[in-house]
């Protein structure tokens, strides 16, 4: 359990799913050798979860055939820890991986916005992309009820797939008003290639309410959920479900590129037209510099992987097709801002940090997320704050702080295999 | 496809396809994958390895994200530990 | 606002609030401003071992008063600050550092501190993680662990319930003569000011010498009875005697959710809070070498944390020769947990022109100035 595998590469892409496939993909056209690592045991992230065994001719399964037949390689089941001065270190279940680089190019992806009510913690509330991925895991859900909430596209993608899958889909509860939703629809059908997308989705969702201005007020159960109580434009009523899928939208998974030093504005990693950092030889594509889903995700990890071996021309090539999805980013962030209602869900007794058990009237006493981290304990836990730092800056507004290493928790040993950077130059 | 797996959940058999990952063997043994500090029964929420809500020990190693694990053939799980 | 106090403290660590609680106690106002928030400096950072250490007699002194206060206060302790009596085992890996024990145990026990020699069997028996073949150690069951920011909260919180007001993030610009002047110019006036800045304390006052002695902590998951006392190297000694070297020690600490902190570090002139990643590792390294079982547990955290250090390993506390009206009480270096507490009472002492319970010339800060002649 206390070797060390050491690797290196001229370019290693942190996360498997689109935009680390596209730029690793890119990367290895040049010939240098890349890899791409992934703390799940396949790739795809999660908007291609389980998709490389997917049959037919889709977007997927043709980035999928490229990977198998490049000389990339694959370390999956490793999850990355640390970045410094060319030295990356990762474990896996078996080792610790010590991996010297050229270039790093990050593609951590995004997570779900998960915002506290009153029974969020009960088993079977989950998140939206959380219920899909349990899904594509091999959760079995046919005829089960479920009620989907929350805000943004990923209702509408969840919903349709929880349907294929035999659930009873009794509800969307969009937070988002009317116009925007509708909104949203129009912009989306004028994205090159979106109409077939969005012609379907509404196709696929046909018969299941989809309401606007919805949002759960509180859910309930004895050792699961077994109701939901939503407000309606201004009514509440209660709906008895089996799951309920509840996430508030994405935000992006910028630990890594905090602690490497990367610059961030409002949340997202600041990159430049090659999607280069402010660390020099660190690049970032996909959601981490702004939420704009699959298309934006690929372009912009090829233009990464060109530039991170110096093919700029390529590079190049490709931004014409960035801009084209990047206004996806704004049209995501106009139609689905959440409303101040949000913010006063939680009761008091409300747990905000889940890993700690650390209620909502805790937390007020504080007026900065230090404070509240050092004496009520929130974000001390396993997931570092992952689920409650997100959702107390929006209830509070408090900054999140600097994060340190190790960017994920890891066995001791792990971290004790941490090459010092001043020891080994590079770059 | 219908490849299946089997293993055990405290102890009880369960049966799960190919691919499945060890979170969904302990949904379908239905029970819940953790008790948190404060006592309450806790199951996945975030499904991809950030929430720390689905940890169980897996062949006698303890606090394992079972949502990225996949099954294997007798493996040992136990859930609420 | 011109507000006159009776006592201004600079400083709400763990320092500054036991001497706000135990200054409100005795009827005076009191004024404690911090520059950010309470026990956001080092406090934030520390182990929260409460021990008796035997270094000299002035430290031996100054803790075993201050862990006696510590016991007596432990009813009146919330959950949240959980104190737990776990007493500290001192381990030894060679026949030096049985030397070493049996010195320590000597020494206790001619000062009533209740200690006991374990041979290598029963420091197995007493920590089942310990690794074989070690020489021995100390159990020492009088010593104890806290969590420092709650500590601190909690005494700062009794001091406002007798009346002391808190002000947070305001930094203090400059103090003396009966004078805290705030950056952004607001001035308040007292009869005493304390300095109970830490690592600014030398900032706020000219001629003490403070350097910042930077510390790393790993602390994991939850495994409760993997650990039950807070077990420290001998080796400790040798590490935090030395005043130049970058240095590790084995230092674990139970705490009471079950999880392990693990540290120590001692790095001088590191004035960034970055983690080192070459010392975190050593100091790992040294605690796989005394707990094998350690390298298998789930880190969640690491932090870095600056001990205020003197040259002489004392804290600073009394008068400033050059301005009365200040008292200074800083430079705690590793123990500022454990001697809060009497660091309160000699600051009141003095104040109140009683006789303290302990010398308090080791601690003056007049020391310092006598071996510098100049800034």
């Amino acid at each position: 359990m206390d070797s060390v595998k050491h690797l290196r590469f001229d370019v290693i892409v942190v996360g498997a799913g689109p935009a680390g496939i596209a730029a690793a993909l890119a990367a290895a056209d040049s010939g240098k050798s890349v890899g791409l690592i992934d703390d799940n045991p396949t790739a795809g992230g999660q908007i291609w979860r389980g998709s490389q065994s997917a049959p037919r001719k889709s977007a997927s399964s043709i980035w999928f055939n490229r990977l198998r037949k490049s000389a990339v390689q694959i370390i999956g089941g490793a999850r990355v820890f640390h970045a410094a001065n060319g030295e990356l270190a990762a474990e896996s279940d078996d080792s610790a991986i010590q991996i010297t680089y050229g270039k790093l190019i990050i593609a951590t992806g995004a997570r779900e916005l998960f915002l506290p009510f009153p029974g969020w913690t009960l088993p079977n509330v989950m998140g939206t992309g959380g219920l899909q991925a349990l899904l594509k895991s091999g959760l079995e859900i046919a005829g089960k009820r479920v009620v989907i909430a929350g805000t943004g596209p990923l209702l509408l993608a969840v919903a349709a797939y929880a349907r294929k899958c035999g659930a009873k889909v009794l509800g969307i509860c969009e937070q988002t008003t009317r116009p925007r939703m509708v909104g949203f629809g129009m912009k989306m059908l004028l994205v090159r290639g979106k109409a077939p997308e969005v012609l379907r989705f509404a196709y696929d969702l046909r018969g299941i309410p989809h309401w606007t201005d919805c949002w759960p007020v509180a859910a309930f159960g004895n050792r699961r959920v077994e109701s939901v109580r939503i407000s309606r434009q201004g009514l509440t009523s209660e709906i008895e479900c089996d799951y309920l899928a509840c996430g508030f939208h994405l935000i992006p998974n910028s630990e890594l590129p905090r602690m490497c030093g990367c610059r961030l504005q409002q949340g997202f990693v600041q990159v430049d037209e090659y999607q280069q950092t402010s660390v020099a030889g660190t690049f970032c594509a996909g959601e981490p510099t702004g939420i704009g889903g699959l298309e934006l995700a690929l372009a912009e990890g090829e233009i990464a992987g060109y530039a991170a071996t110096n093919w700029e021309d390529r590079a190049k090539h490709l931004f014409a097709k960035r801009a084209r999805y990047q206004k996806v980013v704004g049209i995501l962030k106009d139609a689905f801002p959440l409303r101040p209602e949000l913010k006063n869900l939680a009761r008091p007794d409300t747990l905000v940090c889940r890993c700690e058990d650390v209620p909502h009237v805790r937390l007020c006493e504080h007026s900065s997320w230090r404070a509240a981290k050092l004496h009520a304990r929130c974000g001390m836990g396993p997931c570092q704050g992952r689920v409650c730092a997100p959702a107390a800056e929006f209830l509070f507004g408090w900054e999140i702080d600097s994060v340190r290493p190790p960017v994920f928790p890891v066995r001791c040993s792990s971290l004790a295999a941490i090459r010092s950077h001043s020891a080994a130059p590079r770059n | 496809m219908s490849e299946s797996i089997s293993v055990r959940v405290n102890g009880r058999p369960v049966t799960v396809r190919a691919g499945a990952t060890v979170a969904v063997a302990v949904l379908a043994s239905g029970t819940t994958c953790r008790t948190s500090v404060s006592g309450q029964p806790r199951s996945p929420l975030c499904g991809m390895g950030t929430c720390f809500e689905c940890r169980v020990a897996i062949n006698g190693v303890p606090q394992r994200r079972s949502c990225q694990v996949l099954c294997e053939a007798n493996m040992e799980i136990e859930a609420n530990g | 606002m011109n507000k006159a106090s009776e006592i201004v403290i600079v400083g709400a660590g763990i320092v500054g609030a036991a001497c706000a609680l135990e200054l409100a106690a005795e009827g005076l106002r009191v004024l404690v401003i911090d520059e950010r928030f309470p026990s956001s400096g080092s406090t934030g950072a520390a182990m929260g071992h409460i021990v008796v250490m035997d270094d000299s007699e002035a430290q031996f002194a100054i803790t075993r008063y201050s862990q006696i206060l510590w016991d007596d206060m432990r009813d009146q302790l919330p959950p949240a600050v959980e104190f737990d009596p776990c007493g500290t085992l001192w381990v030894a890996t060679d026949e030096d550092e049985m030397a070493e024990v049996r010195r320590k145990f000597d020494y206790y026990r001619e000062r009533g501190v209740n200690a006991e020699i374990l041979d290598s069997q029963q420091v197995r028996d007493a920590e089942p993680h310990m690794r074989a073949q070690l020489a021995g150690g100390l159990r020492v069951p009088g010593d104890s662990v806290v969590y420092p920011p709650c500590a601190a909260g909690f005494l700062l919180q009794r001091a406002r319930d007798l009346g002391a007001c808190v002000i947070h993030g305001q930094p203090v610009a400059a103090i003396g003569k009966g004078v805290a002047r705030l950056a952004d110019g607001t001035i308040f006036a007292a009869s005493f000011i304390i300095n109970a800045a830490g690592q600014s304390a030398p900032r706020l006052s000219s001629g003490i010498n403070i350097k910042p002695r930077k510390g790393h902590l790993v602390i994991t998951d939850r495994y409760p009875n993997f650990l039950h006392h807070q077990v420290v190297e001998l080796g400790y000694l040798k590490s935090a005697h030395s005043l130049t070297a970058d240095s590790v020690a084995f230092n674990v600490q139970p705490r009471k959710t079950g999880q392990i902190l693990i540290g120590s570090s001692r790095q001088y002139g590191a004035e960034n809070s970055a983690v080192d990643e070459s010392i975190l590792a050593r100091m790992l390294q040294r605690a796989f070498e005394y707990m094998p079982g350690l390298s298998l547990l789930s880190a969640i955290r690491v932090w870095t944390g600056f001990r205020p250090a003197t040259p002489d390993k004392l804290p600073l506390i009394g008068p400033l020769p050059q301005d009365p009206s200040v008292l200074v009480a800083a430079g705690h270096e590793g123990l500022g947990i454990t001697t809060s507490l009497a660091t309160a009472k000699l600051i009141c002492s003095q104040i109140l022109g009683q006789r303290p319970a302990i010398p308090i010339q080791p601690y003056l800060p007049s020391r310092q100035m006598a071996a510098e002649a100049h800034v």
